[in-house]
């Protein structure tokens, strides 16, 4: 990862920033200029919960190079509460109790270091929605 | 437009060949397959090709594998589209041809993939997938097709352990070709305590990767007639994309590109799925075979892993896959896996599959699917004599 490259996706990585689609209301996440669901031009930023439910999940042994400390790890795609669905890793859960509909939430975490002189990489992570306990 | 037919075929065992070399790899099967079809003089070379910039840092592979085979001077190129990048190369080949810009066309797919350790060709196969919103999250191309396979489970009811068909069938068919990797038969118990990749994905879902390259000489029909011998048309050559990043489709589970190239396809070769008699399918997970499948219209949405559980996609099945052992056992060197897809379909055709050829066989498709459903080529091919 290049520092113009961590620069240029900071709102993405750091708050979920994506858009909204000012023809067809649609939450567009991550953002691409063209509303992917009606081809309208959608240039208009919007940030996202963050809240949604595991929409699928999976446990990586084989991890890709830079990944490698952190095996086995948990991967998610959730569907957020606003529609989009989001590819990210799962955190504060074990392997054993997650499972498809869950209720999770967004948190900032490190995605990895890569070495004494690269970056540490921080983004989004999902974990379990904390709320619920409290109500 | 003019009807294409393939002229010649040829091809290198799929392996780890320590002793050969992206351009020993591609070279060997440009020209047997030059050979195969009695032609010295091709004017095209299009080579299928995905990993070579990451994995042995080598690009420019048209011009390259057109020196290194003997055919320096001609118009020579590398298409990559994942790893659909061998039968795009095939597709790209066969426009030049039907179009009439070109009488001789070799399209070839080459992949040196064992010069690289695991990581480092896990990282270059997740360039597949987004790279900013899906691999940069620590996701493997494995982990993505992984939660596929839990949706389906999840949505369809089915246990891991109904995958096994799609394993078994691929190995028993493998054993049987020279130019498989993998030439031993599994157990369905061998694929319950398979090693997980990334979970449900184990071991024996997944198509072992390894180097290897195929190529295909095509030209015009009234060139295959006068050449003699069974002459294989080119009856469908289609493709069609969907989004890259599997989180940008509406229902992950109905992968629209299998669905559009195959029905491209069809329509081009005037016929459906009740006519074809084979079907080489992109079985690089267990699961992409159940939504080929589905896509291509065999089976119902989450009928797929039925149609295996019920012995249809065997040699004698209704819907033969996966007949030379697939990626899963043949080997999945991935850019040139579309080529040798389309190579064991000729075979098939020509009824030079040996023990495993299919009786009487006419129409066989072929399905080569670049990124997790990205990209897909889909072709039909027919025997005429």
């Amino acid at each position: 990862m290049t520092i113009p490259s961590y620069w240029r996706t900071r709102r993405q990585r750091l708050s979920l920033e994506g858009e909204i689609c000012p023809h067809c209301r649609r939450h567009v996440f991550p953002p691409r200029d063209i509303c992917p669901y009606c081809g309208g031009p959608a240039k208009a930023a919007a940030s996202l919960s963050g809240r949604g439910t595991v929409y699928s999940f999976s446990l990586v042994h084989n991890a890709p190079a830079g990944f490698e400390p952190y095996a086995p790890y948990l991967v998610a795609i959730v569907k957020l509460d606003e529609g989009p669905l989001v590819t990210a890793q799962l955190t504060d859960v074990s392997p054993d109790e997650v499972s498809i509909g869950m209720p999770v939430e967004m948190v900032t975490r490190k995605l990895r270091e890569e070495g004494e002189e690269g970056l540490i990489v921080y983004g989004y992570k999902f974990r379990p929605l904390l709320q619920a306990e409290a109500l | 437009m003019r009807d294409v037919a393939i002229l010649g075929l040829g091809q290198t065992p799929v392996g780890e060949h320590w002793d050969l070399s992206l351009r020993d790899l591609g070279a060997q099967a440009i020209v047997s397959a030059l050979k195969d079809a009695g032609i010295e003089a091709p004017q095209l070379l299009v080579v299928g090709n995905m990993l070579s910039g990451s994995l042995s840092h080598q690009e420019n592979l048209g011009a390259l594998l057109a020196d290194y085979a003997g055919l320096r001077g001609i118009e020579a190129l590398k298409v990559e589209a994942a790893c659909a990048s061998g039968a795009m190369a095939v597709r790209m080949a066969y426009l030049a041809v039907a179009g009439g810009m070109v009488d001789i066309a070799v399209a070839c797919g080459v992949e040196k993939m064992t010069d690289g350790s695991s990581e480092e060709t896990t990282t270059a196969l997740a360039a597949a997938a987004d790279d900013l919103f899906e691999s940069d999250q620590g996701i493997s191309f494995v982990a993505l097709n992984a939660m596929l396979m839990r949706r389906y489970m999840h949505e369809f009811g089915y246990r891991r352990e109904d995958f096994a068909e799609f394993a078994v069938n691929a190995h028993r068919n493998a054993a049987r070709n020279p130019n498989a990797m993998f030439r031993r038969p599994i157990t369905p118990q061998a694929f319950a305590e398979a090693k997980m990749i990334a979970t449900p994905i184990s071991l024996l879902d997944s198509a072992g990767i390894g180097d290897g390259a195929a190529a295909l000489v095509l030209g015009p029909m009234d060139l295959a007639r006068r050449l003699g011998g069974a002459v294989i048309r080119i009856a469908a050559s289609a493709s069609a994309t969907d989004s890259v990043a599997l989180h940008d489709r509406r229902d992950p589970l109905e992968v629209r590109a299998i669905y559009l190239s195959a029905q491209r396809a069809y329509a081009q070769a005037g016929v459906g799925p009740q006519d074809i008699d084979l079907f080489e399918l992109h079985d690089a997970f267990t699961i992409m075979s159940a939504l080929s499948l589905e896509g291509a219209g065999f089976a119902p949405r989450g009928g797929g892993v039925r149609l295996a559980l019920e012995g249809e996609i065997g040699l004698e099945g209704r819907i033969p896959i996966s007949t030379m052992g697939g990626l899963k056992a043949r080997g999945h060197p991935v850019g040139a896996t579309g080529v040798y897809q389309i190579v064991e379909a000729a075979l098939q055709l020509r009824g030079q599959a040996g023990e495993n050829q299919i009786p009487n066989c006419r129409l066989a498709m072929t399905q080569n699917i670049g990124g997790s459903g990205a990209n897909v080529v889909t072709h039909i091919l027919e025997r005429l004599a």
